[in-house]
């Protein structure tokens, strides 16, 4: 997305600056309008575009008179969450990569009409009574055209086969480039002998058809990327840096030096590594390290980035610089671990090795075969070139790239976003599922466990209490009564609670001091999350929360046992809670306080044994595991580290997408089988024909783009089912 | 048939003209956006000025 077109009034003042923010939850054409009306209404924004299609928006806007956390506040009051959004180099150089693919398919395009139309001109002409010197004419013009066509379209192709030759590899690309540039010379010699016939109508339209074929895959891999990025640019954690004089500003968490202070607020993720300074607090390391029971820290203690703080504001001094935390060192450590691990090898892959010797031998056999027999070496060449053309791996090539492509566009309608290229053929193949509990199977955060313990206007009052505390209890607590409104006279004492005043009562929310309640003593209890509540002059009350299962991970668990897979639980929290979770959702085999390594060393044990494993889970004691299965899903709550580990990221709350994901690997998996096959049929029927020389180069290149739309159409199948989830 | 002298000429310049058309949109970013395209002819945004 670059230089979207900004109306601009006439004259304007100093260059207005372009500001990218990824923005989620515009889905709509109204949701267009309505976000390009709000920001363009702010002062010092001189034009605003939405990007339906990138989910991005451009912001044109002086940057003296609007800064970009006014845009994003904006934003917000519209209802749509929006982060400040930079492409990185991966992204820009595909992204360069698909303009280059498009216009190399429009010069193609062009030099196939312009080439056809001098052809049949020429074929009419044959039987019409054409001159000799007029045909020479045309097939000169037609070369005029082809060649810088072909010199111009062709260079995706030669630059994947040349890279392959040096690398000692036959790929796809080889035979294609062998097969246009040989029609190519073929034709030019025949043309200056002035012979009947020339190629180059061949050689352009291969390339246009092939050209389609890339454009395609490329368009819809990139989008699937955008929309990927965005997700990840929403939830790049940023942190409030206290400066010297006890200013505050909100910084990238990366831009961090050791020995800085940030503050962390209640219900805000950590985000470096650091020593509290001040202020006491409990912290959920859950993502860290699976235990889903609060930890209590206070002056002194050593926290980690990504753990989230619950209940109190802590001042924390970074010990490490940002882009050196613990999530960043364990980020290098996977990037190393992915590169080193025995990739997949997909199954066009595994196709192609086989069939280019087997095309490149065929070629040759038809060219020495011929000669032998005794024909000129132009026939035989001809004959050589159809056989590379009509052999030419489209219909092969596009086999898999058609399908996933549909499959992972039709899963994403579904809330399913899959990460790499090969990981349904690998979901296709599993025979084993392990989980992880906290976060995967149940919900990232707590939820009220008593109330129906407690009197409802008791609920209602401290709900409405709770609405205006951005602490993760009372965020749970204003959940469990939707209805309720919020209080207007509202003071939040950082670290303890919430107080507020209505007709003259006061009602207190918060930590069991602040609303006046003894310390208990029975220590040995498994600390449940607790929130209390008072009003003045009254008993106070007791919330309790705890994490909930999923409200769909018994279906999902049983879904896969009826699937015929094994599922298994591995969990580093607490006997306790994992047996009753395991009771609960039917899972036989399940171990508890499991560390990141025996993850790992029990999935290598499972693929020992000649398993396919599927590893879900969303922490980053899983993130290591997530790598050495065969293939991995994580939920869009996971932290970034984990999603980018995973082959397939969940979105939203619910784990039933996991199941459709199955399903539509399966059946892409089928239909790309059918796929090899049509091809296979394809060439065993034409290549026959073109040894013995009965198909003329263009005819070929007609069956072969039959084939590949036959292919094409076949992965249409694919999108199945169309229904989709609701995206809220 | 002299006249394809300049029948040819002038049907490859105006491909190119064509293609050169295509090619400019491309670099101005219009087709960055197909979905929103798709929508943005049916909103009356004039009553507010230019966007």
């Amino acid at each position: 997305m670059t230089a979207a077109a900004i109306a601009r009034p006439a004259g304007a003042e100093p260059a207005p600056e372009r500001l990218v923010l990824a923005v989620d939850g515009a889905t709509c054409a109204g949701c267009m309008r309505k976000i390009e009306r709000g920001v363009s209404s702010l002062p010092g924004v001189v034009g605003a575009r939405f990007n339906l299609t990138t989910h991005r928006l451009a912001v044109d806007a002086r940057p003296e008179a609007v800064t970009l956390p006014q845009v994003i506040a904006r934003l917000d009051r519209l209802g749509y969450a929006a982060r400040p959004y930079a492409p990185d180099e991966a992204e820009t150089a595909s992204q360069a990569r698909e303009r280059r693919l498009i216009r190399a398919l429009a010069v193609a395009g062009f030099g196939a009409a312009n080439v056809m139309l001098l052809s049949v001109s020429v074929w009419s002409g044959a039987a019409g009574g054409m001159t000799g010197e007029t045909r020479d004419l045309f097939h000169w013009i037609s070369a005029l055209i082809a060649l810088p066509v072909v010199g111009y379209a062709g260079q995706p192709f030669f630059e994947s086969a040349f890279a392959a030759l040096r690398a000692r590899r036959l790929n796809m690309d080889v035979p294609i480039s062998l097969a246009v540039l040989l029609a190519l010379v073929m034709s030019v010699i025949q043309t200056a002998a002035g012979a009947e016939e020339a190629y180059f109508d061949s050689a352009v339209m291969l390339l246009f058809f092939l050209l389609i074929g890339r454009v395609l895959e490329a368009g819809s891999r990139s989008q699937m990327r955008n929309l990927g990025q965005n997700l990840l640019a929403l939830r790049r954690p940023t942190v409030t840096r206290l400066t010297g004089r006890g200013s505050m500003a909100e910084v990238a968490a990366t831009a961090v030096r050791a020995g800085e202070r940030i503050l962390v607020a209640p219900g805000e993720r950590i985000g470096v590594d650091g020593r509290v300074v001040e202020g006491a607090s409990t912290l959920d390391d859950s993502l860290i390290t699976g235990e889903s029971a609060p930890k209590a820290v206070g002056i002194g203690a050593r926290v980690f980035a990504g753990t989230l703080n619950l209940t109190g504001a802590l001042t924390v001094e970074a010990t490490a610089p940002g882009s050196n935390t613990l999530l960043a060192e364990i980020g290098e450590l996977l990037e190393r671990a992915s590169a080193a691990r025995g990739r997949y090898r997909a199954l066009a892959d595994r196709a192609a090795e086989l069939y280019a010797p087997l095309v490149h031998g065929l070629a040759a056999a038809t060219l020495l075969g011929w000669l032998v027999a005794g024909a000129g070496w132009q026939p035989s060449m001809l004959h050589a070139i159809t056989v590379l053309i009509i052999t030419c791996p489209c219909a092969l090539g596009l086999a898999v790239p058609a399908v996933q492509a549909v499959a992972t566009a039709a899963l994403f309608r579904n809330r399913v976003l899959v990460n790499s290229g090969d990981a349904l053929e690998r979901l296709a193949e599993i025979d084993t599922v392990v989980f992880d509990k906290t976060g995967t199977l149940s919900d990232p955060g707590p939820a009220l466990e008593n109330a129906h313990d407690v009197a409802p206007e008791s609920l209602h009052a401290a709900a409405r209490l709770a609405r205006s505390s951005r602490h993760v209890l009372a965020r749970a607590l204003a959940r469990a009564c939707p209805e309720a409104t919020p209080v207007v006279d509202v003071h939040e004492v950082a670290g303890s609670g919430v107080t507020g005043r209505e007709k003259g009562v006061e009602l207190r929310l918060g930590s069991r001091a602040f609303c006046g309640v003894g310390e208990e003593d029975d220590a040995d209890e498994p600390p449940l999350m607790e929130l209390w509540f008072r009003r003045e002059g009254e008993a106070p009350v007791v919330f309790l929360f705890d994490q909930h299962l999923k409200s769909d991970a018994r279906h999902v668990v049983a879904g896969l046992a009826e699937a015929g897979l094994a599922v298994e639980m591995l969990s580093g929290d607490r006997e306790a809670t994992v047996r009753q979770a395991a009771e609960e959702l039917g899972i036989a085999r399940w171990r508890a306080g499991v560390d990141p390594k025996d993850k790992i060393a029990r999935i290598d044990g499972l693929r020992g044994l000649g398993r396919n494993v599927l590893m879900v889970g969303d922490g980053l004691n899983d993130a290591a595991a997530l790598q050495a299965a065969n293939v991995s899903a994580a939920p869009a709550s996971a932290l970034d580290i984990t999603q980018s580990a995973a082959d397939i990221v969940i979105i939203g709350e619910r784990l039933a997408p996991l199941l459709a994901a199955l399903d539509a690997a399966k059946r892409a998996r089928r239909l790309m089988l059918q796929n090899f096959a049509l091809a296979g049929l394809y060439n065993a029927i034409a290549i026959p024909l073109a040894v013995a020389g009965l198909v003329s180069p263009l005819l070929a290149a007609l069956f072969m783009s039959g084939s590949s739309i036959a292919a094409t159409l076949n992965a249409l199948r694919a999108a199945r089912p169309r229904s989709t989830l609701p995206w809220t | 048939m002299d006249v394809i002298i300049y029948l040819l000429p002038v049907a490859l310049a105006l491909g190119l003209i064509g293609l050169g058309a295509f090619f400019w949109c491309l670099k101005t970013g219009q087709f960055d956006d197909l979905e929103g395209a798709a929508h943005r002819v049916l909103t009356d945004d004039d009553e507010d000025g230019p966007d």
